[in-house]
């Protein structure tokens, strides 16, 4: 295998694959600089992992919403920040030209504390039980339902719960449980996925959302979804929406708009994201540092040969090819077990948290180039112990 | 005895390969200043098999070095192959060694190349040689060499002497005009040491090769044609060898 590769390296570099030879020759140096590699690879992914199934729980929410417009506070970053909305921005809202319909959403977060004392966390919307506010047909299904007093239906994807509480609300079995000193019964189920701050979603009535959180009061919903009529543009209506109203209280934007301007803030505002951003860049540093050490370590111990490469007559540019060989075979050997187990991982955390932990198509190809560029970067800084190989030394 | 492949190279007819003139050479700079030659004056014929010889610290080495395009000429003047040395640029003295030949006290063969690759290193150096040229040129002089059937193996897996050839080989696998060579026999003993010596002189005088070596090893002065002793930095004595 280790010919065939130097076969196949001759070959396209025109000359003896040195760099290769050189690091299949020492094997324990050769696995220890592609466990950094693949370490580093493995660290970045995963950092990548959880920003992109931050990015994209982000999203969820606002998929399932039925509407192209989301009119919100104008304080409100996320769809779970901001002030309440008067309510009299609904028929504001309704009396603009090319509104088909809107209606107003009230959102909250609950504690609901399990039976073994364990708290899940989970986001809830109150909607007008009349109208189809999400685009689930689980949840429009059930709309007359939730009309009952003190009834919701839950995202089935929510984290921690016993596992035979689904199946069972599927086949019939309310479930019942204390939250805010009311008793809820869960009729019915639907699918959206939890995020980084909630373990799932409720969706209840807006009477029942209100006696739930009892500091609510009806005439302040947290935002309005909006519906366009057809063949008009929906950047058209949100113009005419600004206009109608204050922007003071309110921001209106479209549905896309808000899910990239959500995902901007949370991940370049919050700590979440930040820190995610931070992880990907020590991923790089940890890599540059690894493969540095390595290829330094690589080029003093041959140093005596390279002069002696010198003296026969080889120049600089042959000993830079030396070692950006090096450092590419380090960078896509090190790459492919790095994928490996960052997929594995990737399954493993999905599993065990819900995240939407994916790994796209591009992703691979983006950190395998990063991973070539951090290679080549640590390869020209240890080109410069190349200097230190003087052919008069030889002799 | 066959010839190897050569590299079409321009030979200066006219002149010996090697003349010296007035060379001198220092070492540091101020108070620590210290000369290492002075005012050599030295011509090598074409073919001829020169010994430099003496004490250490005599500047045998330093001459060695410096006909060798390995340090700048500071004061006095080399004209190597047909070409001044001194004021020449980096770059030309690079294009220089590759008309040359080295053989290094310790074989500086590298580790992770088999014998026939650190001989082909010898000869990638030049360029528009076809590939299958060079593959038979390096098992050509390995053959020469006695180390036909060694060709696959890794240095660590050769003797001294068989490095020591692996290391000729790879010196004459360019088809050198000047071979310079340091104690070449040194980590040797007294029969693998001289074999070697006589060897390299037969195939370098079989091609007109000529050969500049340091050495202290009274043993193979009998196959030089010239020797040459340094004292002090100073040629102090210049004489053919009785056997030549």
């Amino acid at each position: 295998m280790t010919r065939l590769v130097a076969r196949l390296l001759q070959r396209l570099l025109g000359r003896l694959p040195i760099g290769w030879l050189q690091l299949t020759h020492n094997r324990t140096r050769l696995a220890a600089a592609l466990a950094g590699v693949a370490f580093a690879n493995i660290l970045i992914f995963i950092q990548l992992g959880f920003l992109g199934a931050l990015i994209e729980s982000i999203g969820l929410p606002y998929r399932m919403m039925n509407a192209e417009i989301l009119v919100a506070a104008s304080d409100a970053n996320t769809l779970s920040d901001g002030s309440p909305l008067p309510r009299q921005r609904l028929y504001q809202t309704l009396a603009v030209p090319g509104v088909s319909a809107a209606t107003a959403v009230y959102y909250n977060r609950l504690d609901w504390k399990q039976p073994d004392g364990t708290i899940r966390t989970l986001d809830v919307f109150g909607i007008d039980p009349s109208t189809q506010a999400f685009r689930s047909g689980e949840i429009n299904a059930e709309l007359d339902r939730l009309k009952l007093s003190d009834t919701a239906l839950i995202d089935r994807k929510t984290r921690n719960v016993p596992r035979d509480l689904f199946p069972s609300i599927g086949a019939g079995r309310p479930y019942q449980f204390e939250a805010n000193n009311r008793s809820i019964t869960v009729v019915g189920t639907f699918e959206i996925g939890g995020g980084f701050a909630a373990d799932g979603y409720l969706v209840v009535s807006d009477q029942t959302f209100l006696r739930l959180f009892k500091r609510r009061v009806p005439g302040a919903p947290n935002m309005i979804f909006v519906k366009v009529e057809p063949g008009v543009p929906a950047a058209t209506v949100v113009e005419r929406l600004r206009a109608a109203l204050p922007d003071s209280d309110t921001t209106v934007r479209t549905v896309a708009e808000a899910v990239a301007s959500d995902q901007r803030f949370q991940t370049t505002q919050k700590p979440i994201g930040i820190v995610f951003g931070f992880g990907i860049v020590i991923g790089v540093l940890v890599g540059v540092i690894v493969v540095y050490q390595v290829l330094s370590s690589d080029v003093a111990d041959h140093l005596r040969e390279y002069a002696t490469f010198k003296a026969i007559g080889y120049k600089r540019g042959f000993f830079l090819g030396i070692v950006f060989e090096e450092a590419l075979v380090l960078a896509l050997l090190g790459f492919i077990p790095g994928l490996a187990i960052a997929l594995l991982l990737y399954q493993v955390i999905a599993a065990s948290t819900g995240l939407p932990i994916t790994m796209p198509g591009t992703r691979p190809l983006l950190v395998l180039l990063g991973t070539l560029a951090m290679c080549t970067l640590s390869g020209a800084i240890a080109t410069r112990r190349l200097e230190r190989a003087d052919p008069a030394d030889l002799f | 005895m066959q010839t190897l492949p050569s590299i079409a190279q321009p030979r200066a007819q006219d002149e010996p390969p090697i003349v010296v003139s007035g060379l001198s050479h220092w070492f540091g700079e101020g108070d620590v200043r210290k000369q290492a030659l002075g005012d050599i004056h030295l011509a090598v014929a074409r073919g001829q098999l020169v010994m430099l010889m003496g004490a250490s610290g005599s500047g045998k080495t330093t001459l060695l070095t410096l006909i060798g395009c390995l340090r700048e000429v500071q004061e006095g003047s080399i004209r190597l192959l047909g070409r001044e040395l001194k004021g020449a640029s980096a770059d030309r003295l690079v294009e220089s060694r590759r008309r040359l030949g080295f053989i290094f006290q310790a074989h500086n063969l590298h580790e992770s190349l088999t014998a026939h690759q650190n001989v082909r290193m010898g000869l990638d150096v030049h360029e528009g040689v076809p590939e299958t040229e060079r593959e038979d040129a390096a098992a050509h002089v390995l053959a020469l060499l006695g180390l036909g059937d060694r060709a696959t193996y890794l240095p660590a897996n050769l003797s001294g002497g068989q490095k020591q050839r692996v290391a000729i080989a790879r010196a004459l696998v360019g088809n050198p005009d000047v071979i310079f060579a340091d104690e070449p026999t040194a980590a040797l003993d007294k029969d693998s040491g001289y074999d070697v010596v006589a060897l390299l002189k037969r195939l370098a005088r079989a091609r007109g090769t000529t050969i500049l070596m340091v050495t202290h090893d009274n043993r193979i002065l009998g196959l030089c044609d010239r020797i040459v002793t340094l004292q002090d930095g100073r040629i102090v004595r210049d004489e053919k060898s009785e056997t030549s």
